[in-house]
């Protein structure tokens, strides 16, 4: 397909509204993500995208709009993995299990009962984001909308209660209210994907991209806002590829992005590994006690092992070590002392 | 300063605590007044963690009651007052975060919703930093620090707060001695602004000089209440204690609610 081509199918409706709700969908998802994963709950979205399976069923049985349905039986499902998990709290992951297995087999039931066949409820584990309509577009542009403005506005209160919840309940925050908040917002944020990548893939969005930028950042807010660049990045780029090569293969958007999101993370890793190491090279080398024996010992080189002096662009890490700098040379630290170096 | 008049700031009558139908702390009376540094100390198990989980709300009593400034605890709402430090191992989750941040969540204790934070908040926080001697490391992942740096980053956390009591959940538990040091200077320094401290720890080491009353827990029970003791005195020959350990694996099912937290000890 040509460029000309492409830019004349990303102008249609449909594709326009594809692209809004795809873009949306990466933003929001990992936003929200970030603090599932903070709290190693990183699964929890596919908890809750299978749960979300039986409400689209319930949604196809009634007739009614299986979006609203899978929004109720999410939270539902949501707030009752947070009430397990609370209750129990060494048996986090069987509850979800639980849940897990409940929510796709009563589903896939279910959407029998209703007379319907597998390829009804396709669209929503997979995605379609192609056949979504204005109206949906708008639902998903509304929650996702509610979704970020809770998670950028009670950054600060979230983040606290995640990384240490007891700390956090002296200082007088509702512990509760803000897991089962997080939870809601994490169901709120499966059904807003529900059409894009679809609810078996879900928890890639919320997933994949907080995987990828902490790879890089320091801080926690770093790797949420990264994360939703990349995952807006990921969702539209995602949708963008695989509308250019439909013209040679069927390639549907919901598994293009979540790959597309995947050889992101593949791409940052090694750099991730590559700058912790190097931190971890260039941390301060311990001050022993004063009193400990510490022999005073030259470095013994010949002029042709160690031909230059150390500086500061001579190659080697500079490493703080008390009050001075040791130069990590072939696995072991010289320290200038004078006219020669000492072995540290 | 050992204050007998001064103004009660903990007052805990009759303090009893269950876990799981096992009583773990049987009838306590403690009074902690204003500007004392107080030292919880005892035995693996004696009850002095859960203690002090059960003075700032953190493990509901059975029996009895705790005032903090003379307020009931569930009615107390200057939760700005305290300051609690927990064991080490719960400042890091699954996403980096900054020492900075780390230490600025414990100023939401005054911070109001949805508001940025203030000049004031970004001074207390810069000061509680250099309290403990981390200013530098300030941008720093908190998961890069060893684990006594991790736990000056705790302490600056309580501190981000300007509280006016301090509850130290073993501070000093795993901790080389340069960065037990810092940790009694940047306690010292809480001590001198007139902060109320009441600390719990296995052994004393660099904090010694500073406590000026020491409360040793015995299966439950205040079994000392006065001027520090040596280390002899606590865990004395004629004495032994049986620091059992439990072997049992803790499995349960889902739904089971018994407390496995190994913070408390094994009882």
């Amino acid at each position: 397909m040509s460029l000309a081509e492409l830019a004349d199918l990303l102008d249609r409706d449909f594709m326009q509204r594809a692209l809004l709700a795809a873009l949306l969908t990466g933003l929001a998802a990992p936003a929200i993500g970030t603090f599932l994963v903070q709290r190693r709950l990183a699964l929890l979205g596919d908890g809750i995208g299978h749960v979300a399976v039986t409400g689209v069923a319930l949604g196809l049985l009634t007739g009614t709009s299986p979006t609203w349905t899978a929004v109720v039986v999410a939270i539902l499902g949501a707030v009752l993995i947070e009430v397990i998990r609370e209750q129990g709290h060494t048996n986090g992951d069987v509850a979800l299990a639980l849940l897990f297995y409940g929510g796709l087999a009563g589903g896939v039931l279910i959407t029998g009962l209703a007379g319907e066949g597998a390829n009804s409820l396709q669209v929503y584990l997979f995605g379609s984001v192609t056949s979504i309509s204005s109206t949906e577009v708008w639902y998903t542009a509304g929650l996702a909308v509610v979704v970020l403005t809770l998670t950028l506005g009670l950054l600060p209160q979230l983040f606290a209660v995640a990384s240490d919840p007891e700390f956090a309940r002296v200082m007088g925050l509702q512990v509760r209210f803000y897991n089962l908040l997080v939870a809601v917002l994490a169901a709120v944020s499966v059904t807003v994907a529900m059409r894009t990548v679809g609810l078996l893939l879900v928890s890639a969005l919320m997933v994949v991209p907080v995987a990828t930028s902490q790879q890089l950042a320091r801080s926690f807010r770093t790797t949420l806002l990264a994360a939703m660049v990349i995952g807006a990045i990921a969702a539209v780029g995602g949708l963008v590829g695989s509308a250019w090569l439909s013209a040679q293969a069927t390639v549907a958007p919901g598994p293009s992005i979540v790959l597309l999101a995947l050889a992101m993370f593949a791409a940052t890793w090694p750099v991730g590994v590559w700058l912790r190491r190097r931190r971890r090279l260039a941390e301060p080398f311990p001050i022993l006690a004063v009193d400990s024996p510490d022999p005073h010992q030259v470095a013994g080189h010949t002029d042709d092992e160690h031909p230059h002096e150390h500086g500061d662009d001579c190659g080697h890490p500079a490493v703080r070590h008390g009050d001075h700098v040791d130069y990590v040379h072939d696995g072991h630290r010289h320290a200038p002392h004078g006219e020669h170096y000492d072995e540290h | 300063m050992l204050n007998a008049a001064g103004t009660p700031v903990v007052e805990a009558r009759d303090v009893t605590v269950a876990i799981g139908g096992r009583p773990v702390l049987r009838g306590n009376d403690l009074i902690v007044r204003e500007g004392e540094f107080v030292a919880l100390m005892g035995a693996n198990g004696s009850g002095k963690s859960t203690l002090v989980r059960a003075l700032t709300g953190l493990r509901p009593l059975t029996q009895g009651s705790v005032l903090l400034f003379g307020t009931p605890l569930h009615d107390f709402g200057d939760r700005h007052r305290i300051g609690f430090v927990p064991q080490r191992g719960t400042a890091t989750g699954g996403v980096p975060a900054s020492v900075r941040e780390v230490v600025s969540s414990g100023r939401l204790s005054r911070r109001r919703l949805l508001r940025p934070a203030g000049r004031a908040d970004r001074a207390a926080i810069d000061d509680a930093l250099e309290v403990v001697g981390l200013t530098d490391k300030a941008g720093d992942g908190v998961s890069t620090l060893s684990g006594g740096q991790q736990q000056r980053v705790l302490i600056a956390r309580a501190l981000a707060g300007e509280p006016e009591l301090f509850f130290l959940d073993e501070p000093t538990a795993g901790v080389d001695l340069p960065n037990q040091l810092a940790l009694a200077d940047a306690l010292r320094t809480l001590s001198g602004r007139g902060a109320t401290v009441v600390l719990v720890a296995h052994e004393l080491g660099p904090l010694e000089p500073l406590v000026d009353r020491a409360v040793v827990m015995r299966d439950g029970r205040i079994a000392y209440d006065g001027t520090p003791l040596s280390h002899e005195d606590v865990h004395g020959h004629h004495h032994p204690v049986d620091a059992r350990h439990d072997h049992v694996p803790h499995v349960g099912s889902p739904f089971d609610t018994m407390s496995h937290d190994p913070r408390e000890g094994g009882r």
